[in-house]
């Protein structure tokens, strides 16, 4: 399958970087992920209350697609066919646990719907799509590492099939004392070839 | 267009039934799986109403032969045994023989086994085993295994309420592109407490039989299940002579773009997975027989998607009704126990009643199926709808 | 009640993470829904745990917090008439 799709842009945040296509956008130098995340945040100018609210990986990813589509400049008046496909290892681990703690103590159980409604990994892909407005087809994947060969062919399925005009793919993983992001955009739009050895290296750098 | 996906086999364990015949029994009986919490340990014990399935972990251990030293979550033992079940109704004898995949769905994974043994880990070296047990991924690893199916694609999908409804989609699109010939799509959750207190936060849980589409329903009974359907390449099944149960016809998803949790008041992203799954049978409203509906009996559900059914279906809404009285919401594994439940519609031309009715709700006039009903039926459009706005539809005909 | 008024501000700022907000920037009858701090749902979830939590008053359906949470005022009058700690 030699589809004619390439990766318009890519960004990630890992090791204290937020990136966009290969460019360092922002270094923090905290330790805590909540104090990295919020001092990206307003580095990159983002505006947007409802971000305090979110868990750990919805926080990581829907700064990482903000960075993306915010280079976008799309027209939220419009219908944005931009399907969704994100992937991780920990689930909803991280917020699972906090859950899983307030109801563990029957003395002092007061389990929090705010938390509880995180205990879901796609929920992230909600956030993204309330703030974009995207009503387009999404799915979220449980691996063990990247799974490149997974996501091109949800993301060429989808392009080929006309299910959607672009596809924001890739790894979102928040685990206790370590995160990464890596999201890209497939579409006919000019870029680097849509291959599955091209989303590794693009991973791997 | 949208020449439809072979259904050959199907195999479910939920509150009414260990396998199809028995949920179909319970379905044309009207008898529902729905009593008080008796199986969990919880501060809600004898309080909260769930769907529970009778048999225990040790009994499903012996049934499959496992050994003691087993790390299997009660997820993984609910998956493993629907599963089973499907691809013996497949009449596979040798899985290898095709390339086959597992699409499995499930959102608890192994939480039961975390939240009994979480305080004895670090002591108890005889429960540790469970720790590799809780991660999601593990369940599906753990059916492939039983299954033999050891390469191909595996797969574990998790968005929320409508995982397998989306399992279903993905696997159809394996095999329409030539992927795959065959693969097990469907999905598993077993009850746990950390579910029941967070639907309890939520305060959308029912005190009492959840009562979908009436105007005084007071929320969801959470349910247990598994279910799996074989899907297969036309080249199969010409190839085996095989029969065919059902087809996947059409499917849809979209996301609502409105709350983490909650539906849109209009129910925008359903009326749009629905329109999608019609447009990719290339189908009218009109072909449309009956819909096993999402109904939570959540005051936001069935409003949401009433609304959302009447914007598709305009003045001509066919039969629905919503199974969840009978199984309790049974979270990433209902799009596959209704999947199973359209399928039996289908070929009994059945539908089944939407128990526990009495009021219509007033937001508007469509009132769900309350008896059981026969009509010849070609087409069943199933809804499942998750949390993160995730709303998927799929259609299942008789015909290809 | 006006000590009862402050500490449920800043436990709405830091409980519900109205972050950039300040104790000074919610007035008394503020609406706290809608066009007011545009709480939502899970934030009236919330605020239902912290009347159980901190002022021991268990509210049964979500509905009954409507009246309840419409502003600091309507809070404060309910919770000093209702609490058992």
């Amino acid at each position: 399958m030699n589809a004619p799709f390439n990766i318009s842009s890519y960004a990630s945040i890992r090791g204290r970087k937020v990136t966009l296509n290969g460019q360092h956008l922002y270094e923090g130098s905290h330790t805590e992920f909540s104090e990295f995340i919020k001092a990206a945040y307003k580095a990159l100018g983002v505006k947007y209350p409802k971000f305090f609210k979110m868990d750990n990986l919805s926080k990581l990813a829907f700064l990482t697609a903000e960075v993306l589509l915010k280079n976008e400049n799309l027209n939220l008046e419009a219908d944005n066919n931009i399907a969704i496909v994100l992937s991780n290892r920990a689930s909803s681990l991280d917020t699972d646990r906090a859950h899983q703690a307030s109801i563990q103590d029957k003395d002092n159980y007061y389990p929090s719907p705010a938390v509880f409604v995180y205990t879901l990994p796609n929920i992230c892909i909600g956030e993204i799509s309330i703030k974009y407005k995207l009503y387009s087809e999404n799915s979220f994947f449980i691996f063990d590492r990247i799974n490149t060969d997974h996501l091109f062919t949800s993301a060429s399925n989808l392009l080929e099939t006309g299910k959607a005009d672009q596809v924001l793919c890739g790894w979102v993983d928040f685990d206790s004392d370590s995160y990464e992001a890596f999201l890209y955009l497939v579409s006919e739009k000019e870029g680097k070839p849509h291959t599955n050895q091209q989303i590794l290296k693009l991973y791997n750098t | 267009m949208g020449k439809g996906v072979a259904i050959t086999g199907m195999g479910i364990v939920s509150a009414i039934g260990n396998n199809v015949d028995e949920n179909y029994q319970s379905l044309i009986a009207g008898k529902k799986g729905i009593s008080r919490i008796s199986k969990i340990d919880t501060i809600h014990k004898g309080d909260i109403m769930v769907g529970e399935i009778a048999t225990t972990n040790q009994e499903f251990i012996s049934q499959m032969g496992l050994s003691p030293e087993n790390n299997y979550s009660r997820t993984a033992l609910l998956g493993a045994v629907a599963a089973k079940q499907a691809v013996n109704s497949a009449g596979i004898t040798d899985i290898t023989k095709y390339k086959t995949g597992l699409i499995s769905a499930t959102s608890v994974g192994g939480m039961d086994m975390t939240e009994k043994y979480y305080y004895e880990y670090p002591t108890n070296t005889a429960v540790q085993k469970y720790i590799d047990g809780h991660h999601a991924g593990d369940s599906t690893q753990k059916i492939a295994e039983q299954l033999g199916i050891l390469k191909g694609v595996v797969t574990t999908i998790s968005t929320a309420c409508s995982s397998a409804a989306n399992a279903i989609m993905f696997g159809a699109r394996l095999i329409k592109s030539g992927q795959l010939d065959r693969v097990v799509v469907g999905g598993a959750d077993c009850l746990s407490m950390f579910t029941i207190n967070g639907f309890k936060t939520l305060m959308i849980l029912s005190d009492t039989y959840n009562t979908p589409f009436d105007e005084h329903r007071k929320g969801l009974n959470l349910g247990e299940a598994a279910a799996y359907l074989v899907l297969e390449s036309d080249a199969v099944v010409k190839a085996e002579n095989k029969p065919v149960l059902a087809y996947v016809k059409g499917y849809g998803n979209a996301n609502d773009a409105f709350h983490q949790t909650a539906s849109s008041e209009n129910g925008d992203g359903a009326t749009l997975a629905m329109e999608k799954a019609l447009e990719v049978a290339g189908l009218e409203p009109k072909d449309i027989d009956y819909i096993n509906a999402h109904g939570t009996a959540t005051g936001n559900n069935d409003l949401s998607e009433g609304r959302a059914i009447i914007r598709v279906f305009g003045d001509a809404v066919p039969e629905f009704s919503s199974t969840k009285a009978y199984t309790g919401h049974t979270l990433a594994a209902a799009g596959a126990i209704e999947a199973v439940y359209s399928i039996l519609a289908l070929q009994h031309n059945t539908i089944f009643p939407n128990l526990n009715f009495k009021m219509p709700m007033e937001a508007f006039d469509i009132r769900p199926e309350v008896s059981l009903k026969s009509k010849e039926l070609h087409t069943v459009m199933s809804n499942s709808f998750g949390f993160g706005g995730n709303c998927s539809t799929v259609i299942f005909s008789k015909e290809a | 009640m006006e000590a009862l008024k402050q500490e449920l501000k800043e436990n709405i700022i830091e409980q519900l993470n109205l972050e950039d907000m300040v104790v000074a920037d919610i007035a008394d009858d503020d609406m706290l829904f809608g066009d007011g701090l545009g709480l939502d749902s899970i934030d009236a979830l919330e605020l239902i745990v912290m009347l159980d939590k901190n002022y021991g008053i268990k509210l049964t359906d979500p509905k009954e917090g409507r009246a309840i949470f419409e502003s600091i005022n309507t809070m404060a009058a309910y919770i000093s008439e209702n609490r058992t700690k």
